[in-house]
């Protein structure tokens, strides 16, 4: 095996998939069969309602990524694998995080939210829940921060990415083939 | 649903019935031009499909009920899945209203199969069915081919629903590549030219993209010896000038060395299977590796590949002949080359397959080569998995694609006999020969029933050495004689079981009976049983200790500085 590329690192995989039952099963299983590890992995609809987009980041070395990708592209219901490590991307996580909150940490709780733009969706009179996207450094540090307080619980979504290039666009799909949740009058309000 | 099969151009299926398909059954009643043949066990349902889609390069139906029948169905499908054979399985499925109840006979079909075939669909509306067979039968046929499963509920079977049959299958997530990269073929065709000791290494992706006579084609031209993997056999005629017959753990010991030493090794349709490499740093260490495959995960997966060119075998080994053909011969390449058959024709005499005669006791081997030699090589072998299995595919003489049958991948004992009745049915005039071991036999043993009520004579040699033979001969080589869990008494009487099931029984004990037996089983025109008593102490060699260098094989019986050898390369089973 080549010096370069043996060393085992994190890869963000996009892998887009016709949305149909099982997919997240058979992607899922395809992983356990053969003994790689996934780090996270998020789903979600993409412009076209039939086609869901994954973002999986996995850890392996050049080899290993290699199996991982011909493997994913071998499963049927797989359109197209884009492995974004070494291309320009963006990556985002979202991530909740309920923290102890007592009277003399509340304004250093605070502090530290607005440093890193985190906002406060839950307040009771012991804990605040801060809601806060990143990328993975941006969120370690605020994890790390917090730590001393107390954390009490850490939700995380689990890394998507998007890559800044024309690359992998998916086909615009034809206009209003599903009405938006807001169009919806049984929808009364919205947060965001 | 029938319909659909016969749009497919199904004419056999095999099956057994159940409460979750008797829709099927009931309109199979009176439909015209479907052959269903009735086993006793779901495995051989599958065993059988694929024993037909081997024998005929179209794709295998096989029919069973929900739950039970789908748990039994799995070995089959992992089995094609492994050696790559087109089937399509059909499964029972408790009404989808039902589903997840924990109702009778339910299980979680398409979560069991889901890793034991190359896709599988849930119908969950009737007007879906057309589309997902007519899926069906194009993903297990094209590309790698391998399995699919289609679980059906029973209330889909039921409701009245309008086919829909789509004329042309059109996937934007599935489209396998077919042609080879012409850049990578002509560096390919540049390696092969310059070679000095070149070899080809051939798998099942010859056999099911019938490229035979193209790989025949190009090792004449080329000059270059052909080793075949165990799925490979028949693709190159064994008694070729430039066969080096089978490689591997019980491979020749010239194909071994030949491939050890190779400076250019071309691999088509094979995927560097651990029974093949040995221990992977050791295999063909000086060699350019050219890998020829029409899955591009199969391409160094194993080992590093130098030339990949991904495409169907048939299609790359006709661009490499044009190329081959264009470009000119390096000088003194062929001189080398010369050298070399010399140096292979030197190996192939020092140390030719072979084995102890004995005017006593009947050696497995001698059976083999009495099979081949009376059916000229001309019929189909089916085999069960363990020592009779390597020894047919040693001592039997390939001449043919498509006449070999075996469990290579998966090695699932009791393949034998449903795959031979699946063989049979597809071929009703040809001689279908199963060569099975008293292990491996019991596994299916009830599928005589199958054999006698279809009307499928399917000749079965036991090659009886009353034990599980493969696992003794591990034991006394590598686990110093410590015999454990393998003696299986003389029982049953096989002579008598035939019988009982209305087959024919014969038995043999002596050498000089081995040849009128065959005779009289090859002339009988029902299913028959020959019991063969063999040395129950015969080992295959050469061998290879599992995680070994291909060149530490043992070719002979152990003495204590063998099996030292091979406790020190020994890395587990």
């Amino acid at each position: 095996m080549s010096a370069n590329g043996a060393e085992p690192r994190k890869h963000t995989i996009s892998v887009l998939v016709e949305n149909k039952f099982g997919v997240l099963s058979r992607v899922a299983g395809l992983f356990s069969a053969r003994g790689y590890n996934i780090e996270s992995l998020s789903v979600g609809e993409t412009l076209d309602p039939s086609v869901s987009r994954m973002t999986i980041v996995v850890s392996g070395d050049e080899f290993v990524i290699e199996q991982v990708t011909k493997q994913l592209h071998k499963l049927i219901d797989v359109i197209k694998v884009n492995d974004l490590t070494d291309d320009s991307h963006v990556e985002r996580e979202l991530v909740l995080i309920r923290v102890n909150a007592e009277p003399q940490h509340r304004a250093e709780i605070l502090r530290t939210a607005d440093i890193f733009r985190a906002r406060v969706v839950d307040v009771t009179p012991v804990s605040f829940v801060l809601e806060t996207t990143g990328d993975e450094g941006k969120i370690e540090a605020l994890i790390e921060l917090l730590r001393p307080i107390g954390i009490q619980e850490v939700v995380r979504t689990g890394k998507i990415a998007i890559s800044r290039g024309p690359k992998s666009r998916v086909k615009r799909a034809p206009e209003a083939r599903r009405p938006r949740v807001s169009d919806d009058p049984r929808v009364v309000g919205f947060a965001d | 649903m029938l319909e659909c099969l016969k749009r497919e151009g199904v004419d056999i299926i095999f099956g057994l019935p159940g409460g979750a398909v008797l829709p099927i059954y009931d309109a199979l009643y009176d439909f015209e031009g479907l052959r269903h043949i009735l086993v006793r066990q779901e495995a051989a349902a599958g065993h059988a499909a694929e024993g037909y889609a081997r024998a005929t390069g179209k794709v295998g139906v096989c029919l069973v009920t929900s739950g039970p029948a789908c748990t039994n169905l799995v070995t089959a499908l992992q089995d094609a899945m492994m050696d790559s054979i087109p089937i399509v399985a059909f499964t029972g499925q408790v009404p989808t209203h039902l589903i997840g109840n924990d109702a009778f006979q339910e299980a979680d079909n398409v979560g069991i199969t889901r890793s034991a075939t190359k896709h599988n669909f849930l119908v969950k509306d009737g007007k879906d069915l057309g589309p997902i067979i007519r899926e069906a039968f194009h993903i297990a046929v094209t590309g790698r081919p391998g399995p699919v499963h289609v679980d059906l509920p029973k209330d889909i079977l039921v409701k009245e629903a309008e086919l829909i049959w789509p004329e042309k299958v059109v996937m934007r997530s599935y489209n396998p590549n077919y042609d080879g990269h012409p850049g990578q073929i002509k560096r390919a065709a540049k390696a092969m030219l310059r070679a000095k000791r070149p070899v080809l290494y051939v798998g099942g992706g010859v056999i099911s993209s019938n490229a035979n006579v193209e790989l025949r084609e190009l090792a004449e031209l080329t000059q270059i010896p052909v080793t075949t993997t165990l799925m490979g056999m028949g693709a190159f005629p064994s008694e070729h000038p430039l066969s080096l017959e089978m490689l591997g753990m019980h491979g020749t010991y010239y194909a071994n060395f030949a491939v050890h030493n190779s400076d250019v090794l071309v691999a088509v349709g094979a995927r560097f299977d651990d029974r093949v490499t040995g221990r992977v740093d050791a295999f063909a260490p000086g060699a350019e590796i050219i890998h020829i495959d029409i899955d591009p995960s199969s391409i160094s997966k194993n080992l590093k590949v130098d030339v990949p060119i991904v495409g169907d075998c048939r299609r790359v080994l006709r661009g490499l002949i044009d190329a081959v053909k264009q470009e000119k011969e390096e000088a003194g390449a062929l001189e080398a080359r010369r050298a070399w058959h010399a140096q292979i024709a030197e190996w192939k005499k020092a140390q030719p397959l072979r084995y102890e005669w004995s005017d006593d006791v009947i050696k497995p081997q001698y059976v083999i080569q009495e099979i081949s030699n009376l059916t000229r090589g001309n019929a189909m072998i089916v085999t069960g998995v363990g020592q009779h299995q390597m020894w047919a595919a040693q001592y039997y003489k390939f001449t043919q694609p498509r006449a070999w049958f075996t469990s290579g991948g998966l090695g699932t004992m009791g393949y034998g006999l449903p795959t031979a009745m699946g063989v049979q049915a597809a071929h009703p005039g040809k001689q279908v020969i199963n060569i099975d071991g008293d292990g491996s036999f019991q596994m299916n043993s009830q599928e005589m029933a199958t054999c006698f009520a279809e009307h499928l004579p399917v000749k079965t040699v036991i090659i009886n050495n009353a034990g599980h033979g493969m696992v003794r001969q591990w034991q006394r080589i590598i686990y110093k004689e410590r015999y454990c869990a393998i003696d299986l008494p003389q029982i049953p009487d096989w002579v008598k079981l035939a019988e009982a099931y209305g087959c024919v029984g014969l038995r043999v004990t002596k050498p000089a009976e081995v040849v009128p037996a065959i005779e009289k089983m090859l002339s009988t025109p029902a299913p028959v049983i020959l019991d063969v008593i063999v040395d129950k102490d015969e080992c295959v060699f050469p061998m290879v200790p599992a995680g070994g260098a291909n060149t530490d094989m043992i070719l002979a019986p152990p003495s204590r500085e063998t099996r030292e050898k091979a406790e020190k390369s020994q890395t587990g089973f």
